[in-house]
């Protein structure tokens, strides 16, 4: 499957090579810093924006200002808006970059975070607690969303692995289909057995981040961090590997080595998302392509901008699935799909015209 | 001898491709290996590669193949397989810069001296006004220049080329096979292509490999290869062998 790239203008201008421009980069930052704190200003709670900017500015170390909002007000703004909209942010960018890891391993760009059967094992973990454990443990969802979803991807490596000797990237991918089914049936299965819960699982299914705090932030950050470092780091070598196996392979690079390295940290990375937000579709199929269509193909590029760009992405999907029937929310899942949906066609009948020259 | 293979046998899914296969090409010679359709010759390649697994001795610049890393076996070997995969919007300049990969740090980044090799290989190659060009944007003929250039970043001793005309019509494949001799010559390049035309082999070769089911049928210069029995018995078909202008064989078909 072959999506047409439009060349990058900034690699024609320094003699063809595609790379990150710092301009790029700062641009990319700051509309990510801008959309965090637009995302921020706005709530259920009507707070004046000069004080929600001074309860902010108030935490920065050294500084020291009344934002005039009280004890309730600040302790929304901090413990309920930063929380949730750095959990949106964070959720975005892992589902982003997850995906542009995963479309660079299958050298696929349809290839989404859910594939190898991340998103099927999670679903069948969540809702293995909700309908067995009791109500008062619900807080144990997240893990065992986190722990599906790693096993989810770990049976279909194996399967994929044992059917074919080093494990190709069509075999692995059927692997995927074959559990994300499996999965999903099991998962039906128990959700049927169980009307009562319906509503619980639905609503986790569809996805939300409107539950974050700083503890479920804190125990992500490691994983996080470490797949993000890892995906990030791997950018040159996915773009040796489009060229396929073989040729990777003569110009002395192992295609099984870093398809597993990337798989691992992408896979963690859908996981920690998958556990603290629910299944969340869309933002690691359309970010990347995104990315691409305005900044070129190399992995180089497309890595990092992904995670900037779903990190925004998220926390303004996010920002409308909390206002627009405000006081009541949207599910996240559904905001992304209305909202990205139509979006993602204007950027391909945008750059169509560029593309076809 | 730079590759020297010996007694090599592949077996592909339980199914034996190569048998007892041997061959030898000196420092700096050209050698074709041409043989009907399955006969093994991209298999024979790709075993010099390391791609498939084999039985027998490989020796390329004097180094067993088995026991080197794929980076250390990236810098003796360059390849350019029979139908490249060219990464949609990569530009010239980016691809051929992947022929620098086995010398950059496996997380790290290209060196300053990687990128001026890099342009220095577009610059022989006739390539600078391409290198910002996407690869889907290239002519035929301009593709296989794009091939070569990246194997040619390598800056290996040997250059393993998979039918590197297949796709070309008559003046590109003059142009690209003198090309290829023109870089063999001037860097010592020891040169082994498949290629299906056996009067352009005659042509380039120094030496011809003749593979049939899996087994050299004949080895040797260019006439003692291209015979009209040898070409009859291994290919099926009826050609009248002439010497050309510079003594080498051309071959016509004849109508039966």
């Amino acid at each position: 499957m072959k999506v047409p790239v439009r060349p990058d203008p900034a690699a024609a201008a320094a003699g063809g090579q595609a790379r990150l421009r710092p301009g790029l980069l700062a641009a990319a930052l700051l509309v990510l810093a801008g959309t965090l704190l637009g995302s921020l200003l706005v709530g259920a709670a009507d707070l004046p924006a000069s004080g929600v900017v001074r309860a902010l500015a108030d935490r920065v170390p050294l500084v020291s200002l009344d934002s005039g909002l009280g004890p309730v007000g600040e302790s929304i703004v901090w413990e309920l808006r930063v929380p949730r909209v750095l959990m949106a942010a964070v959720v975005g960018g892992l589902l982003a970059l997850a995906g542009a890891g995963y479309q660079g391993v299958f050298r696929n760009p349809l290839a989404d975070p859910y594939l190898l059967g991340a998103a099927a094992g999670a679903g069948v973990g969540a809702t293995l607690v909700i309908v067995l454990v009791p109500d008062g443990l619900g807080f144990v969802v997240p893990l065992a969303a986190f722990v599906g979803a790693i096993g989810g991807v770990l049976l279909a490596y194996a399967l994929g692995s044992t059917a074919e000797r080093g494990g190709g990237a069509a075999t692995l991918v059927l692997a995927g289909v074959a559990v994300s089914s499996f999965l999903s049936a099991v998962q039906t299965f128990v959700q049927q057995l169980s009307s009562e819960d319906l509503q619980r699982i639905y609503s986790w299914i569809l996805g939300g981040v409107g539950a974050a705090d700083w503890r479920q932030l804190t125990l992500i950050a490691p994983y996080a961090a470490v797949s993000t470092a890892v995906l990030l780091a791997h950018g040159r070598l996915l773009d040796v590997l489009s060229v396929g196996d073989d040729e990777a392979s003569a110009l002395g690079l192992s295609a099984r080595r870093v398809r597993l390295m990337v798989l691992v940290a992408a896979s963690l990375a859908t996981a920690c998302a998958v556990a603290v937000s629910g299944l969340i579709g869309f933002v690691g199929i359309v970010v990347p392509h995104v990315v691409r269509r305005l900044a070129g193909g190399s992995y180089r590029v497309v890595l990092p901008l992904s995670l900037l760009g779903g990190a925004a992405f998220l926390a303004v999907a996010d920002l409308v699935a909390r206002t627009v029937v405000a006081p009541a929310e949207l599910p996240l899942g559904v905001v992304t799909a209305f909202v990205g949906g139509p979006f993602f066609v204007a950027v391909l009948r945008a750059s169509r015209r560029r593309v076809e020259t | 001898m730079t590759v020297a293979v010996k007694g090599l046998d592949v077996a592909l899914d339980g199914r034996p491709v190569l048998r007892g296969v041997s061959l030898d090409a000196p420092a700096g010679s050209w050698t074709a290996i041409i043989g009907p359709n399955g006969a093994g010759k991209s298999t024979l390649l790709k075993a010099v590669l390391g791609l498939v697994p084999s039985a027998g001795a490989i020796r390329v610049a004097g180094e067993d193949i088995a026991a080197l890393k794929a980076r250390q076996r990236a810098r003796l070997i360059a390849y350019a397989p029979q139908i490249p995969s060219l990464p949609v919007g990569m530009t010239v300049f980016d691809y051929t810069l992947l022929g620098r990969s086995p010398y950059i740090p496996h997380l790290g980044r290209e060196s300053a001296a990687d990128l001026a090799i890099t342009a220095e290989v577009l610059e022989r190659l006739d390539l600078v006004g391409l290198a910002a060009r996407p690869l889907d944007h290239l002519s035929g003929g301009e593709r296989q220049r794009v091939v070569l250039a990246r194997a040619l970043a390598q800056q290996t001793p040997v250059l393993l080329l998979d039918e590197p005309t297949a796709a070309l019509d008559i003046g590109h494949q003059q142009q690209v096979l003198e090309l290829v001799d023109r870089l063999r010559l001037s860097d010592g390049l020891t040169v082994v292509t498949t290629i299906h035309d056996l009067t352009l082999a005659g042509q380039y070769a120094d030496t011809l490999v003749l593979l049939s089911e899996g087994r050299v049928a004949a080895a040797g210069t260019p006439s003692q290869v291209l015979t009209r029995p040898a070409v009859e018995e291994h290919f099926g078909a009826r050609v009248h062998v002439s010497p050309g202008p510079d003594g080498r064989p051309v071959l016509s078909l004849e109508r039966p």
